[in-house]
């Protein structure tokens, strides 16, 4: 019995198995082929725009390499307690009169005594640009989404149109729009609200239909059956499916748009992104570290709170896409 | 019978209880959303007195955003025809819309020395000499007396002449304007379209209708007989030197690339740390909250800080841009992959587990499969919306198509050129956003994530 098994090492295997091996076999190397094709192509393309990115940039990488180091070195604060002093805008003890060390002459005094701190009061310019946009543009996405989705626009050509739009509006460079609203009216928030509020709309809007294309159609025939017409039928069949789902998206685009208002404020919106870029531009270090604190625990608290709220608004419903969607 | 059905007092109360949900809500699901929405529209109405966006939008300059609009879709030649030794000369603006000495249809010189300019039709004109200028508007001519110290319009004189101090203002409407002045008149005469966008006046090809450049193209004799007219052609184009194409494309190119390789490396960074922060694959509460933190500071420092910071050290350029891209996505694709790996199916890692596996792979063989889809699916969207925020921190310093288009504007003169950028950035996006969706699709089908 020993010499037999000993006489067979290899499993017999039936033809079958064999053609089936076979073919497994040749699709793992047609897998790995692939596997090693795409990241050649991929190496070749991240090499190329690495070379390209290194010779457009007017500083080399390796030969600025060292200068970041040296640039964290002479961008301290020569007090730490300075930071706090130019977040609160309290008198420095180093004030020689230039901008530098100048932290009280921007307070904003309410009455005589009492000010907001000028770095907090551009924070809340900031803030308040973001909720205005995401409230004015979550409204007209919800106003557009029922006419972008399938289930309750039959017209093909509605739909056409109001998605075409959304993808406009969510792809048009928001500087632009930023840009153009500051040559008319003039420096100021409402640039930036406008530019957030028109990408919010797309952005929003594509989002809300998806949701909307999900939802439970049985109300809608129910409502359907009574002879309900379409305004109640959306009001009172999908409305109530889609809103939480819909709260939650609100939410996640209200953080998105926080930071897109600083950003927006560098490039003319105004806000806490006019006053970063000038005090990091202009090397006053203590200026710029309050306000990278500043807004480092403004953007945690935001996001932690709407992580709050939508833990208690998710329903069984989970959202359709993932953060990286909007 | 229209009349309140009358329901027994059984029933009722019985209903009552049946559907507690339906007809006994709490006062906050009654009113909540009544309540919000008055909220969110007194919020707004404070936003509205706090942003002083009534009188910002009544000082606006609401003549100027019509000009600007029509810039975008149409160009203007602004010849300054001076009046020099009882002589009218025309003078161009550097932008040069035609070569010297070309003969153009709507401003022809007359034989006192003066010039005609035409605005679309042989009715509405002017007619400039050094003391005079008839101001012909329908047919019908409203002369403009010139002399030392004054311009006057006539008494008689419609809405569309305007008499300023020092200066008459004639608007055509769409086919321009003139001021006319004590020394010389602006004339500012607008077309529908983008001037010298292919070639600009220096080329040999500029002037040349489509049908003739097709000709050259394929059959021509060569115009200059070092090259061929194709690539005479691309040279030319690519150096138009009011429309820079080569350089708006290398611009556009590089904030591609910022997104791109931004992108790219946060992706390489995340996976691996994204496995340290899971709960269910290291065992180790400190690691997985150390981890997770220095995600969430790598995200919440906004962009904007680390592209000035990078700015700063490594000069304008797409390493900066790089660099804020890299360091944001590193710390947002790290928290979205650590949670889906959170989220994987156990009995595929058991199953390796019970083989005996080495725990990097029971990692390759009992996590990658499960989540590899969602990870390239969330990198490509990033990719996607990186290609916007690319624009946006290009404009800040990082360089790229953003800072292109901030100096276009900041000349309120180039609106054609922003209007063309804008088309070129659209046109990228959606090529992308295509592509990322069929790769997407590819992967893991119409739905998930």
């Amino acid at each position: 019995m020993a010499t037999t098994l000993a006489q067979s090492p290899e499993p017999r295997l039936g033809a079958q198995a064999v053609t089936t091996m076979r073919h497994y076999q040749q699709q793992l190397n047609r897998r790995r082929i692939y596997t090693v094709l795409s990241i050649a192509v991929f190496t070749v393309i991240l090499v190329a725009s690495l070379d390209f990115a290194n010779s457009a940039n007017s500083g080399k990488f390796l030969e600025r390499l060292p200068y970041l180091f040296d640039f964290l070195k002479t961008f301290t604060p020569d007090s730490p307690v300075d930071i706090f002093r130019a977040m609160f805008d309290l008198p420095s003890p180093l004030a020689d009169g230039s901008l530098k060390y100048d932290f009280t002459s921007e307070r904003v005094y309410i009455t005589d005594n009492i000010y907001i701190p000028h770095f907090i009061y551009q924070l809340v310019i900031t803030v308040n640009i973001a909720l205005v946009s995401t409230l004015v543009g979550s409204t007209f996405a919800f106003c557009l989404c029922f006419f972008a989705s399938t289930n309750l626009v039959g017209a093909g050509a509605t739909r056409f149109v109001v998605r075409r739009t959304m993808e406009v509006m969510r792809a048009f460079p928001e500087i632009v729009v930023a840009g153009l609203i500051t040559a008319i009216l003039s420096i100021g928030p409402i640039a930036a609200i406008v530019a957030i509020t028109i990408h919010t709309v797309g952005a929003l809007g594509k989002l809300f239909f998806e949701v909307v294309e999900n939802a439970d159609m049985k109300a809608d025939e129910g409502l359907r059956a009574v002879g309900a017409n379409w305004l109640t039928r959306v009001r009172f069949a999908i409305v109530p499916q889609v809103l939480p789902n819909f709260v939650s998206y609100t939410l996640l685009r209200a953080e998105v748009n926080v930071r897109a208002s600083t950003i927006i404020g560098a490039v003319g919106g105004g806000g806490i992104g006019e006053v970063f870029r000038l005090a990091i531009g202009r090397d006053h270090a203590a200026k710029a570290y309050a306000i990278i604190i500043l807004l480092l625990v403004t953007i945690i608290a935001i996001d932690q709170f709407s992580a709050w709220l939508r833990r208690r608004l998710m329903t069984d419903k989970p959202l359709l896409a993932a953060p990286g969607a909007l | 019978m229209h009349s309140t059905p009358l329901i027994p007092l059984a029933d009722r109360e019985r209903i009552e209880r049946q559907y507690a949900t339906v007809l006994g809500r709490s006062f906050l699901q009654r009113f909540g959303l009544a309540i919000g929405l008055a909220a969110a529209t007194v919020y707004l109405a404070l936003s509205f007195v706090f942003f002083n966006v009534g009188p910002t939008l009544m000082n606006g300059q609401w003549d100027r955003a019509t000009a600007y609009l029509q810039d975008w879709i149409s160009w203007r030649a602004q010849p300054r025809l001076r009046f020099e030794d009882g002589k009218v000369t025309p003078k161009w603006t550097l932008r040069g819309q035609y070569p010297e000495g070309a003969k153009i249809d709507w401003l022809q010189p007359r034989t006192d020395g003066g010039y005609t300019v035409f605005y679309g039709n042989a009715d509405n004109r002017l007619e400039v000499t050094t003391t005079a200028v008839d101001v012909i508007i329908d047919g019908v001519s409203y002369p403009v007396t010139i002399t030392a110290d004054a311009v006057r319009a006539p008494a008689d004189r419609p809405s569309a002449i305007r008499q300023d101090e020092t200066k008459v203002i004639v608007s055509y409407g769409f086919a321009g304007q003139a001021e006319i002045r004590g020394s010389q008149v602006y004339v500012q005469r607008r077309f529908l379209g983008w001037a010298n966008f292919f070639f600009d006046t220096r080329s040999a090809f500029w002037g040349k209708s489509f049908t003739e450049l097709a000709g050259l193209a394929i059959s021509g004799e060569r115009l200059d007989p070092a090259r061929s007219n194709i690539s005479a052609m691309a040279d030319d184009f690519l150096e138009n030197h009011v429309w820079q194409h080569g350089d708006v494309f290398g611009q556009l190119a590089q904030t591609l690339v910022m997104a791109f390789v931004g992108t790219l490396f946060g992706t390489v960074l995340a996976f691996p740390l994204a496995f340290i922060a899971a709960r269910n694959i290291t065992r180790n509460r400190v690691a997985n909250w150390g981890m997770k933190r220095a995600f969430d500071f790598l995200r919440s420092v906004d962009m904007l800080i680390w592209a000035l910071f990078f700015t700063r050290s490594f000069g304008p350029g797409p390493i900066p841009g790089i660099a804020s891209i890299f360091f944001t996505d590193s710390g947002a694709l790290g928290k979205v992959y650590a949670e889906a790996i959170e989220n994987v199916d156990e009995k595929q890692r058991e199953g390796m587990k019970s083989l005996g596996a080495s725990s990097a792979l029971v990692n390759r063989f009992g996590v990658v499969p499960q989540v590899l889809p969602v990870f390239v699916s969330q990198s490509l969207y990033f990719f996607e919306s990186n290609i916007r925020s690319a624009t946006v921190i290009g404009a800040v310093g990082a360089g790229g198509i953003g800072l292109k288009l901030l100096e276009a504007m900041s000349t309120n003169a180039d609106w054609d050129k922003v209007a063309y950028m804008v088309l070129l950035i659209l046109g990228v996006v959606f090529l992308f956003d295509n592509i990322s969706n069929t790769l997407r699709w590819k992967l893991i089908g119409k739905q998930g994530h």
